[in-house]
């Protein structure tokens, strides 16, 4: 099928690209393995978790989630970039699909975000952390489902603004209250009542809480299927838009 | 191979709070034969590259038809697609790319298969003179030879026309003879070619058929040879201090055997004239009569760019 030959070749472009570059890997997998190791020591008093493992099953969701935010918000760089390159325009002019344009960009992000997940859950694992597998699964495809998002949303923007300077504080912008008002690094169990409100009409918020769930071995919290059915809603409708930017003149 | 018909594209852009339209090609009429290479002529801004763009489907025109190599534009983008191939003038390659994996890319993107892809991409390396470089990276390449890279992309799958977009700027001379050496094979190989150029001697030299354009429109069609001939007669420079310049272009207008006068930017004068070996003894007596100090005097055939200054009334060596 030719959707998907044309994904497929996009994704292996991006992926060796990704690959040569060292510098991109290390500080990938570097930083996150910093957090785990130098910000969590810090959660199990803070927290008042009774055990270390305990502190992880509530601070290594919110780490993942915070890594597919961010991760896929600031890929559009990289697509200005290209865009400048003459790359976008190059790609343009074949018949190639313009989805795949889109998604073999965002699968790459995608598949990026699971590798670093892995890592800090392996990690995690030697620190005592324990979750059934079936669930970690669902958990890993709300993360990819949140990165996809992010990383079209971030694709398409750049298109439209087509410039570094604007993106930059755009995605700041973005990113701030998203953070501070999902309880991602923190849990919102002890905000005041008002904070609360405001995190409900957040969907990473839902998203959070729904791998925390899955973390804590709770399947039948209602969390993990509203904030798996709210993300991929989201995640469909930033592909489509993002893939109509592709579709429109850009330069 | 390419008509087009009242081809029209504005733009909007914002500066500051204002919204200002662009008027970037109002209604661009060509016809370009099969085999031959065309050439649009234009100083920056004119609407060359914009023209470009809508005829590789890039961007959709706002009105106006075109029929490429027997595809609609506007009903058939895809069909254009797979005929044409286009080479941007800032560049289409990646740094960390080397030439044979953007070529192998190009050719699958095309919906060529694996070894097929392979196949061309080695001989298009083969064909530019690019092998030896063929598994470094871009960024290593010098201008000339990235530029290459570029035109062997934008024809990976053979199509039956190619637009390339100011193939030359920023080339050193040598690359830009090379480049012309290129272009002509890709004629010679049964392929029309279509580029944009603000070089004069380019369009003089390179190209079987220009057209002329300015500030969006066409305002000169034909062959270089007809072009020039179409400004009858020689062309005179008149060497002249920017204080004299004046009052010699008030006495020698009156003249009847100048057809035209124009003022050159740094004092001079340049005139038109039916025949310049009678009409430079005469330039001089009058000069000489009012006691106006001639630096020099010079008689040539009028060249693109005098055709350039009858259409625009500007030169497009000072825009
Ligand atoms: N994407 C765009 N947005 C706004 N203005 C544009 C855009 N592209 C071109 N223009 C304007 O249209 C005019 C023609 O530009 P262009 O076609 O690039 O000329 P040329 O290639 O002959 O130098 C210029 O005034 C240019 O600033
Ligand atoms: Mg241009």
């Amino acid at each position: 099928m030719k959707f998907a030959h044309d994904t497929w070749l996009i994704f292996r472009r991006q992926t060796q690209l990704l690959l040569r570059n060292p510098v991109w890997i290390f500080v990938g997998v570097f930083q996150p393995v910093m957090y785990l190791l130098l910000f969590a020591p810090l959660l199990k008093p803070a927290l008042n978790a009774p055990t270390q493992a305990a502190a992880y099953k509530i601070f290594v969701p919110g780490l993942l989630v915070l890594l597919a935010i961010f991760g896929g918000l600031f890929q559009g760089f990289g697509l200005i970039a290209e865009l400048r390159a003459g790359i976008i325009e190059r790609s343009r002019v074949t018949p190639v699909s313009r989805l795949a344009l889109l998604l073999g960009r965002s699968l790459r992000d995608v598949v990026s975000l699971l590798v670093q997940a892995v890592i800090i859950t392996l990690l995690a694992l030697l620190f005592d952390l324990r979750i059934f597998i079936g669930y970690l699964l669902l958990a890993y495809l709300m993360l990819a489902l949140i990165a996809l998002m992010t990383s079209a949303v971030s694709y398409g923007v750049a298109l439209k603004v087509k410039s570094e300077d604007a993106l930059a504080p755009l995605m700041n912008t973005v990113a701030q209250p998203v953070l501070l008002l999902s309880g991602i690094l923190l849990p919102l169990t002890f905000a005041p009542g008002w904070l609360q409100g405001v995190a409900k009409w957040n969907p990473f918020s839902w998203a959070v809480d729904g791998v925390r769930a899955l973390f804590a071995g709770d399947l039948s919290n209602a969390k993990v299927w509203q904030g798996l059915g709210i993300i991929a809603v989201l995640a469909v409708a930033g592909v489509v838009w993002a893939a109509r930017q592709f579709a429109r003149s850009v330069r | 191979m390419i008509e087009t018909r009242g081809l029209r594209k504005s733009f909007r852009s914002r500066a500051g709070k204002e919204t200002k339209t662009v008027d970037a090609v109002r209604g661009v009429n060509l016809e370009v034969a099969e085999g031959e290479i065309f050439g649009f002529l234009g100083p920056n801004g004119a609407g060359k590259t914009t023209t470009l763009r809508m005829l590789a489907t890039l961007i959709e025109p706002d009105g106006g038809e075109a029929t490429i190599a027997g595809a609609d534009l506007r009903k058939d983008p895809a069909g254009v697609r797979r005929r044409i191939g286009y080479v941007p003038q800032g560049g289409s390659t990646w740094d960390d790319s080397t030439a044979r994996e953007e070529l192998v890319l190009q050719a699958r993107l095309y919906g060529i298969g694996k070894a097929d892809a392979e196949r061309r991409a080695t001989r298009a390396l083969d064909a530019f003179q690019l092998t030896e470089y063929a598994d470094r990276k871009c960024k290593t390449y010098s201008g000339g030879q990235r530029r290459r890279v570029e035109i062997a992309l934008g024809i990976i799958h053979e199509p039956k026309i190619v637009f390339l977009d100011e193939p030359t700027t920023g080339l050193d001379p040598q690359s830009r003879a090379h480049m012309w050496d290129e272009i002509r094979r890709l004629r010679a190989e049964g392929m029309t070619v279509f580029i944009t150029t603000h070089y004069l001697d380019e369009a003089d030299a390179l190209c079987d058929r220009i057209a002329i354009m300015d500030n969006g429109e066409v305002v000169a069609e034909g062959t270089p040879a007809d072009l020039k001939r179409e400004i009858s007669g020689d062309v005179v420079l008149v060497g002249l201090d920017l204080s004299a310049t004046p009052q010699a272009a008030e006495l020698l207008d009156t003249e009847e055997y100048v057809n035209k006068l124009e003022t050159a930017d740094g004092g001079g004068l340049r005139l038109f004239v039916d025949d310049g070996a009678t009409a430079i003894p005469q330039i001089l007596r009058r000069l000489d009569h009012a006691g106006l100090d001639l630096r020099s005097i010079e008689l040539h055939r009028p060249s693109l760019d005098d055709v350039f200054l009858t259409k625009t009334g500007r030169s497009l060596r000072e825009s």
